[in-house]
């Protein structure tokens, strides 16, 4: 189910409508004008950058990073061949809007990056998607097809003497190639293990040469910001976090699925649109950015508004807007044992750390859930977790523990009574 | 050992990346490779990549053979051991979970009467936990051979796509 409010990736889109993903229903709804606006202008690459970085839009993939700034850090004049990336890898519990894009509107994002490519002087863009979303991913190519035919890809497009070609590149099974430097290992035919940073891809990228990669509903709202204005997208949300955000809201909830609306709305109003709680059950808990943010208590969580500074300021993070909602039935040594495994599934193997580590944070959270746990077990916990967050390549550890370390802080009391009692203090259930 | 028609797809794979970058294409060939054997084989042993079949795709690509093996070997959708002829992978993870994910897995394990890992005795399905699918707004979801995702699949839905695999 999708439900889009005051859209700017969505506006104006009947989801329900089977060709809604179609050249021809985007070029209804005012796409592909503002390329054509930059083509016929011959719009300056540095006003492109600038507009972007007026919107105060900020990387949607979950650092919030400025986009206008990571394009600007592009060297334009590099004789070279240079690439757009656009990180389609969602794979992160929780997440699932860049989904929607590919499967509602697909050419959003293929405008954005060819806007993309010509603000940064690169002549060819990827899209990683995600390995299990092959019909998105089938779907993506097509639209990729329209556009050529359309002039909108290729060489001299609207008649100009710009040139972008885009592909898609399908993923096939590694959460880890949701990291920038290892989706682009992974995009060159290797194994998805991160890179050392620096060097950054914007100095070595894809195949060594510069590359900048954005995630999918940062380029997917690049039109909009071109055709209507910095300044209206910043306005649709607060300053600081410009523009409207997909949110995807998942778990004890009435209706799950995406809702676009303005940063900035408070998590209550949020909470309403999907529904309210399932069956009525009181609100217990919720992680507000996918399963790497930090766990918040339901009634902290109604006190925020939906926007990366709240959020940081209640103590998680915004991450990639996947709000995922707990009731009072959920016993949280359970639930993190479900998060805990999928790190120790995932990670990579590179960084002994975090190789070690999360199998050693799920074996404890294991036996603890199962009534097995020790006293000492959450010291253990700790010790393991200082072990391993900011020990590695990349954030994977850091994201392994966020988790262990929130749940543990606000839900310590149902970890004690486990060990001690060897039951949980919650009659667990899932749904 | 592949098809003319998967060598096509190949082609069109490696026209995608740069002329010295044909290594790029070896998670799309492996994808085309392993389509291949699951639709031609009759076995669960013939229905998964095999080193054979790895090496024949990096001669083909003019890459090492472990280059294309470590991709393989990587990638958790790629099947390297023997699997059914219904692939159904079940998303347990705690977003679903809060869905039915866990119960969906259950109900299948039960009325397949193969535990999750297992194949069923005749060979036609293999029961897998999957990690993150990426939507987790259509829980509980599950894939049939990696490709087609199911959503919403309550104990209903998921005897009617069961009956229909049948």
């Amino acid at each position: 189910m999708a439900v889009f409010v005051n859209g700017v990736i969505f506006d104006g889109i009947d989801t329900s409508a089977q060709d809604c993903w179609k050249l021809e229903a985007y070029v209804a709804r005012g796409g592909y004008q503002a390329l054509r606006r930059i083509i016929e202008s011959k719009m300056a690459q540095e006003d492109v950058i600038a507009e972007v970085k007026n919107s105060g839009l900020r990387g949607r993939g979950g650092a919030g990073f400025p986009t206008g700034l990571k394009w600007s850090f592009m060297p334009r004049s590099f004789p070279g061949d240079k690439y757009v990336v656009c990180n389609t890898d969602e794979g992160e519990p929780g997440t699932f809007k860049d989904r929607d894009i590919l499967r509602f509107n697909p050419h959003a994002l293929i405008e954005g990056m060819i806007i993309a490519g010509y603000a940064m002087g690169t002549k060819a863009g990827y899209n990683y998607i995600h390995g299990e979303i092959f019909e998105e991913y089938e779907l993506f190519e097509a639209a990729l097809d329209e556009a050529r035919q359309a002039g909108f890809l290729g060489k001299n497009i609207l008649g100009s003497d710009f040139s972008f070609d885009l592909f898609a590149h399908h993923g096939y099974g590694a959460y880890i190639c949701g990291e920038e430097t290892a989706l682009l290992e992974s995009l060159e035919g290797k194994k998805g293990q991160p890179r050392f940073k620096p060097p950054f891809p914007a100095s070595f990228g894809l195949y060594g040469k510069p590359t900048t990669i954005n995630n999918t509903e940062s380029f997917a709202s690049v039109p909009f910001i071109i055709r209507d204005g910095a300044q209206k997208f910043l306005e649709a949300g607060k300053p600081n976090n410009g523009g409207t955000k997909l949110f995807s809201v998942s778990g004890h909830v009435n209706r799950p699925g995406n809702y676009e609306i303005p940063l900035g709305t408070p998590f209550s109003v949020l909470l309403e649109m999907a529904g309210g709680m399932r069956d009525g059950k009181k609100l217990k808990a919720v992680i507000p950015g996918g399963s790497s943010a930090p766990i918040l208590p339901g009634d902290v969580m109604m006190q925020c508004t939906m926007d990366y500074d709240s959020i940081a300021k209640a103590g998680s993070m915004l991450g990639s807007g996947a709000v995922i909602v707990m009731n009072e039935d959920v016993c949280m040594v359970k639930a993190l044992e479900r998060l805990a495994y999928f790190y120790h599934e995932e990670s990579c193997g590179q960084c002994t750390p975090c190789r070690e580590g999360t199998g050693w944070l799920y074996k404890v959270i294991h036996r603890i859930a199962n009534g097995e746990g020790r006293p000492g077990d959450l010291e253990l916990l700790d010790s393991v977790g200082n072990n391993m967050a900011g020990r590695t390549i990349c954030a994977l550890a850091d994201a392994a523990v966020f988790p262990v370390r929130s749940f543990t802080k606000h839900f310590r009391n149902e970890f004690e009574y486990l060990i001690e009692h060897k039951k949980p203090l919650v009659d667990h259930k899932w749904c | 050992m592949l098809s003319a028609q998967s060598l096509a797809a190949i082609d069109r794979e490696v026209a995608k990346y740069p002329a010295d970058q044909k290594r790029s294409a070896v998670m799309g060939a492996l994808r085309i490779a392993l389509v291949e054997r699951r639709e031609t084989g009759k076995t669960p042993e013939e229905r998964c990549l095999n080193t054979e079949v790895i090496e024949f795709v990096a001669n083909y690509l003019q890459i090492p053979p472990v280059a294309a093996y470590e991709v393989a070997t990587f990638y958790n959708m790629y099947d390297m051991k023997p699997v059914g002829q219904y692939k159904i992978t079940v998303c347990t993870n705690l977003p679903c979970a809060l869905s039915g994910g866990v119960n969906a897995a259950a109900y299948i394990s039960k009325k397949l009467g193969i535990a999750i890992g297992e194949t069923s005795a005749d060979g036609k399905y293999t029961l897998l936990e999957g990690e993150c699918m990426g939507a987790c707004g259509d829980a509980p979801v599950l894939l049939v051979n990696n490709h087609k995702m199911c959503s919403f699949m309550t104990p209903e839905a998921i005897d009617k796509k069961l009956a229909e695999l049948n």
